[in-house]
């Protein structure tokens, strides 16, 4: 932990090799590795994990159920602790950052508070933090335009639909304005058309926001399309298998998923998945 | 029509069985002794009818019949209130119904609040510390394994021989049994909240104040409800059976002492009434209170 500070400027010069060269790295993972105690004896969850994240990236995690993405993300949010390795998160340990409010998560599932109205529950990490009343509206107001939702103000969460839900809960993330945005399988349980939907506006966010952003998910598609990199796991101990720099234009409009560049990303991504698969034959 | 047939009607068909059931058992249970004092006086004229209108109306019948009932109900229980404007305070006599029911009235609602107040600190407590949790929810437990009945009369002497008498004693035995539903129920909702919803608590770096504050006491509203409700049911017992080794002063406990001593049993009966009504309407208020909590909270009708 005393390295800390000593090692960040040499970590800013290796972070981000790919996309934006002089980026400074948001999160930066070192043989990163995180072993549960279970009664089952241990499981190794991560090993050896290493990962840059470079800023303004918008990078996905993508692999079978156990292969740690989930936990990976967790970790970065200082929700779990590794056992193994240096994790540095804006250059700070993940609680340091954790502590200074730098990334907005968001959950698989909406986790919306029922008494509260929409409002109110983008207001809740405004509240916690100590936004003025004035502010706090401002800023309700300008999050909850940014994902569409404009007009459901008083409204509970039982009115709205999954996908209108999951798109507060985006606003929620959004309405501190941290730079990091961690999503853990947001559109999971999510039908493919509202999925696609909410994906494109995911990405115009995204490009309007500047925001670093790391993405869980299971979809292949989801991952191609979204991603500036793809993080490919595999379970058992959960390990990045291959690092993948997309090679589509920022701009990406839905028809992009039927060009051969966005079709041969997502063949090396599904040769990841089945190097990575072979321990089930 | 509909309401009328869905919920009046099935409510009463209940209560016409109940009442019928009542004056059979009524007759049943008291008949002999009529029989004994026709016998005695030497009275073989008597017809059926005299023996069904002589049971129902005896002074001290071994079951009374729901008339008989409902007539001292009324008179002690009701009526008093209606004097109330001419006579002031002097209309509500020691010699009343509603004057007992007072006493034990206050006595409850006085040992529900101790007892929800220090049901919810204590839940608060145990959620918070481990060493809590692991100390004190064994002695809450242990200490409604203890008969009320044991303990009331030594809570009464040991709080008498420190200057407290009348209300307060009563009261606290109140609290005893009412802190109890608080305390379990109030623990379960504080750990209501899903792990996700926590967690998102802790990305915000919040205080466990503010999670307390935020997530914890919202989520256990509804178990805060539900405990009150049995909480004033069993205060309203504790302050009956706290009345009885006062030497039945005042108190519902006090009139059913006194009742069952001279066998005063439509006394009893009518005691007994007003301690069930009284009962219902506290868990029915806070049936409507909870209504309007929840309501604001923006439950789904």
């Amino acid at each position: 932990m005393a390295v800390e500070g000593e090692n960040d400027d040499k970590k800013q010069e290796q972070a981000a090799p790919s996309q934006e060269k002089a980026a400074p790295s948001v999160v930066s993972a070192k043989n990163l590795s995180l072993t549960f105690e279970t009664n089952d004896g241990p499981v190794q969850a991560l090993s050896e994990v290493n990962l840059e994240i470079g800023k303004g990236e918008f990078v996905s995690f993508i692999g079978p159920s156990g292969c740690g993405k989930t936990t990976f993300l967790r970790v970065i949010a200082d929700l779990e602790t590794a056992t193994g390795g240096e994790i540095k998160v804006n250059g700070t340990t993940p609680r340091e950052a954790r502590r200074n409010r730098s990334y907005g998560y968001v959950f698989q599932a909406p986790a919306l508070y029922p008494w509260r109205t929409i409002a109110k529950n983008v207001a809740l990490p405004l509240e916690v933090m100590g936004f003025s009343q004035s502010e706090k509206r401002e800023r309700i107001r300008r999050t909850l335009e940014l994902v569409n939702l404009t007009g459901f103000e008083n409204k509970y969460p039982w009115q709205l639909s999954g996908g209108m839900q999951q798109r507060v809960s985006i606003a929620r993330a959004l309405s501190f304005d941290a730079d990091l945005l961690l999503m853990d399988e947001p559109f999971g349980a999510l039908d493919e058309i509202v999925r696609d939907h909410l994906n494109s506006q995911l990405l115009e966010l995204w490009a309007k926001t500047n925001k670093t952003i790391a993405f869980v998910t299971h979809s292949i598609p989801e991952a191609v399309y979204l991603s500036t990199k793809i993080v490919v796991m595999s379970p058992r101990p959960g390990r990045v298998t291959d690092v993948i720099t997309s090679t589509l234009p920022k701009e990406r409009p839905l028809e992009v998923r039927e060009s051969p560049e966005f079709l041969e990303i997502a063949h090396r991504v599904r040769e990841g998945l089945k190097a990575g698969h072979s321990y089930e034959e | 029509m509909n309401a009328f047939r869905h919920h009046v009607l099935p409510v009463l068909t209940i209560v016409l069985g109940i009442v019928i059931a009542w004056y059979v058992g009524s007759v049943a249970l008291n008949s002999a002794w009529q029989l004994g004092v026709y016998e005695r006086a030497d009275n073989t004229e008597w017809t059926i009818t005299d023996l069904w209108t002589d049971t129902l109306n005896q002074n001290r019948p071994v079951l009374p019949s729901p008339h008989q009932v409902a007539v001292e109900f009324w008179n002690t229980g009701i009526a008093p209130l209606g004097d109330l404007p001419e006579r002031g305070m002097r209309a509500i006599s020691p010699r009343t119904l509603i004057y007992h029911a007072w006493v034990t009235l206050s006595a409850t609602l006085l040992g529900f609040a101790i007892g929800t107040a220090t049901g919810i600190l204590l839940a608060v407590a145990i959620i918070h510390s481990k060493a809590m949790d692991k100390s004190v929810m064994p002695w809450v437990i242990a200490s409604q394994t203890v008969p009320i009945l044991a303990i009331a009369p030594m809570i009464i002497v040991v709080l008498a021989s420190i200057g407290l008498k009348g209300l307060i004693p009563k009261a606290l035995i109140s609290t005893y049994l009412s802190f109890f539903p608080v305390v379990v129920g109030m623990v379960k909702g504080f750990r209501a909240p899903e792990a996700i919803q926590l967690d998102l608590m802790r990305t915000y770096n919040a205080s466990s104040a503010q999670t307390f504050w935020k997530l914890r006491w919202p989520s256990a509203v509804p178990y805060l409800f539900t405990s009150m409700k049995v909480a004033v049911a069993i205060s309203l017992v504790g302050a009956i059976v706290g009345e009885l080794p006062t030497g039945a002063i005042a108190g519902l406990g006090a009139r059913l002492l006194a009742g069952s001593y001279y066998g005063q049993t439509v006394q009893i009966w009518s005691a007994l009434f007003m301690a069930a009504i009284l009962a219902a309407t506290l868990v029915g208020l806070i049936g409507v209170a909870e209504r309007r909590v929840t309501k604001r909270m923006g439950v789904s009708a």
